[in-house]
């Protein structure tokens, strides 16, 4: 199980939506969340407004996953936030100790879907 | 020279400050809590430019085109270019008790307030340099001969006996189908209908269908242009049919979504105010409470069923509203008018004079189809030099860093 974590530009997440939901990735939690990268908050032309300091506005998905699905889901982010230009946002694959459904007590593998 | 009455003049300043307060803060609160949050400022922006736009363009030549010397029944002529002979002393042709600027600068916010309407139409997409070259064009070609036709000495309508207190067929009829042409020519929003974006903050539109409803009152009462017994009538006549129709609504809501939404009361009153505009003056209470009724009825049957069914992007109701509570306002004066309200006006049809429904059709009519030509070719034109959308992209980051590179809050400090 790994925790994919994805800090994309914000007018990119219906398309990353579409494309998750074209792999059959529906299960996410979306959060707003400012950041800069190694151009320290340098905006271009239309591409985000300064919030405090250097910050820029941000989204951030994370969505656990199988490992058969971590490639799907790396490659449907990328496809749906990719422009090609500076500020199009990192992914981030982690390890995943344990998955818990709240609801049933279920854990691992069947938690996750 | 007939005498000023100080009476009369301190309504009619105070009612042209209610009017105004209508398109900003009212209309612009209205629409913006109605938007996405990335698009709240450039949809207040509108509302607030036209604010500015018109009133120069009113004072050089848009009085004088919808009120100057009649060219023809259909226009003013340029006499009154730069308010040229347009004076302190009354013009007993439109109000023989207060100064004529005063009556110039009244008629100049409901000249501000139309153009504003149709903004619902095409918000969210258009393109502000685009947006700022239609609303003059629009103002000059379609509302100022209109305004002439309903409410000018010697225009063609008011000549035929049409009834139009407050507007009805001036403002929200022009501004309701032109809205609907706007819609068709621009397209949808980008995943409309399959994404519909929800309003970002309700709290913005319940206030400002609240200022609309307050500045309403210098909209249909200051319309006698006297503080006397029609400005009280047509007051009451504002409230009556205003709160008839938001009660209506929600109980629709009621029975349609299982729940009386508030989204729903704040339309239902627009379109209860809409729709006794060209009555206030003309009936009584109980036509009101009618006329309340049948206008929630039609017009939530237009926004929730129609809409969605013929699938134009009308994204906040211009045409819904206006155009169609417009349309059932103006016929329905021609219906419950009566003479022993308003000496000026006339009987409706159901104290036996059911030609003025016909006159009132005919006036429809005409200010439908002329408002939608000139619409479909300034925007037709416009589209192809200026273009009116913007480009996808900027459509998906928003119109208000894309058109102003500002954005309405931050997510933190």
């Amino acid at each position: 199980m790994k925790l994919v974590i994805a800090i994309i530009q914000p007018h990119k997440l219906d398309d990353v939506m579409r494309e998750l939901d074209l792999q059959e990735i529906h299960l996410k939690t979306v959060t707003n969340v400012l950041g800069c990268g190694r151009q320290k908050g340098v905006t271009e032309v239309y591409r985000g407004v300064k919030e405090a300091g250097t910050l820029l506005k941000k989204v951030r998905l994370e969505i656990g996953v199988n490992d058969a699905f971590v490639q799907p889901t790396v490659d449907a982010i990328i496809k749906g936030a990719r422009t090609g230009n500076i500020g199009d946002g990192k992914i981030f694959v982690l390890p995943m100790e344990e998955c818990i459904r709240i609801r049933s007590g279920e854990k691992g593998k069947v938690a996750i879907g | 020279m007939p005498a000023i009455n100080y009476g009369d003049t301190a309504w009619m300043l105070v009612s042209t400050a209610l009017v105004m307060a209508m398109t900003a803060p009212g209309l612009a609160m209205f629409y913006g809590g109605l938007v996405r949050r990335k698009n709240v400022l450039s949809t207040m922006m509108q509302s607030f430019i036209i604010l500015c736009l018109i009133s120069v363009q009113w004072v050089l030549w848009g009085y004088s085109l919808a009120f100057g010397p009649d060219a023809g029944h259909f226009v003013g002529n340029l006499s009154w270019f730069a308010l040229n002979g347009v004076g302190l002393a009354p013009n007993a042709d439109y109000a023989a008790t207060i100064p004529h600027q005063l009556f110039m600068v009244y008629q100049m916010m409901f000249a501000v307030i139309t153009p504003a309407l149709i903004t619902g139409a095409f918000a969210e997409r258009i393109k502000f340099s685009t947006f700022v070259v239609f609303t003059l064009l629009w103002a000059t070609l379609v509302y100022d001969p209109v305004a002439h036709w309903v409410w000018g000495k010697g225009g063609w309508l008011h000549n035929l006996g049409a009834l139009d207190f407050a507007g009805g067929t001036v403002v929200h009829i022009s501004s309701g189908i032109s809205a609907l042409v706007f819609a068709l020519v621009i397209g949808k929003r980008v995943g409309y209908p399959k994404i519909t974006p929800a309003p970002h903050n309700m709290t913005y539109t319940v206030i400002g269908a609240a200022l609309l409803w307050f500045g309403w009152f210098g909209f249909n009462a200051g319309s006698a242009l006297a503080a006397n017994e029609l400005a009280v009538s047509a007051f009451i006549n504002t409230n009556t049919a205003t709160a008839t129709a938001a009660l209506a609504w929600i109980v629709i809501d009621w029975f349609v979504t299982r729940r009386p939404t508030v989204l729903g009361a704040a339309t239902g009153a627009v379109a209860g105010l809409v729709a006794i505009t060209p009555a206030a003056g003309f009936v009584t209470p109980m036509g009101a409470i009618a006329i309340g009724i049948v206008v929630a009825i039609v017009c939530y049957t237009s926004v929730a069923v129609i809409k969605g069914k013929l699938g134009y992007d009308d994204s906040l109701d211009a045409f819904g509203v206006h155009g169609v509570g417009g349309t059932v306002g103006a016929l329905l004066t021609g219906v419950f008018a009566s003479k022993m309200i308003n000496s000026g006006g006339a009987d409706g049809g159901i104290f036996g004079n059911w030609k003025q429904v016909g006159i009132q059709a005919i006036a429809v009519v005409a200010v439908i189809a002329y408002a939608a030509v000139v619409t479909l070719i300034l925007t037709k034109v416009l589209n192809l030099i200026m273009g009116l959308r913007v480009k996808d992209e900027d459509e998906a980051i928003g119109l208000d860093i894309t058109q102003h590179k500002e954005s309405a809050y931050t997510l933190i400090d």
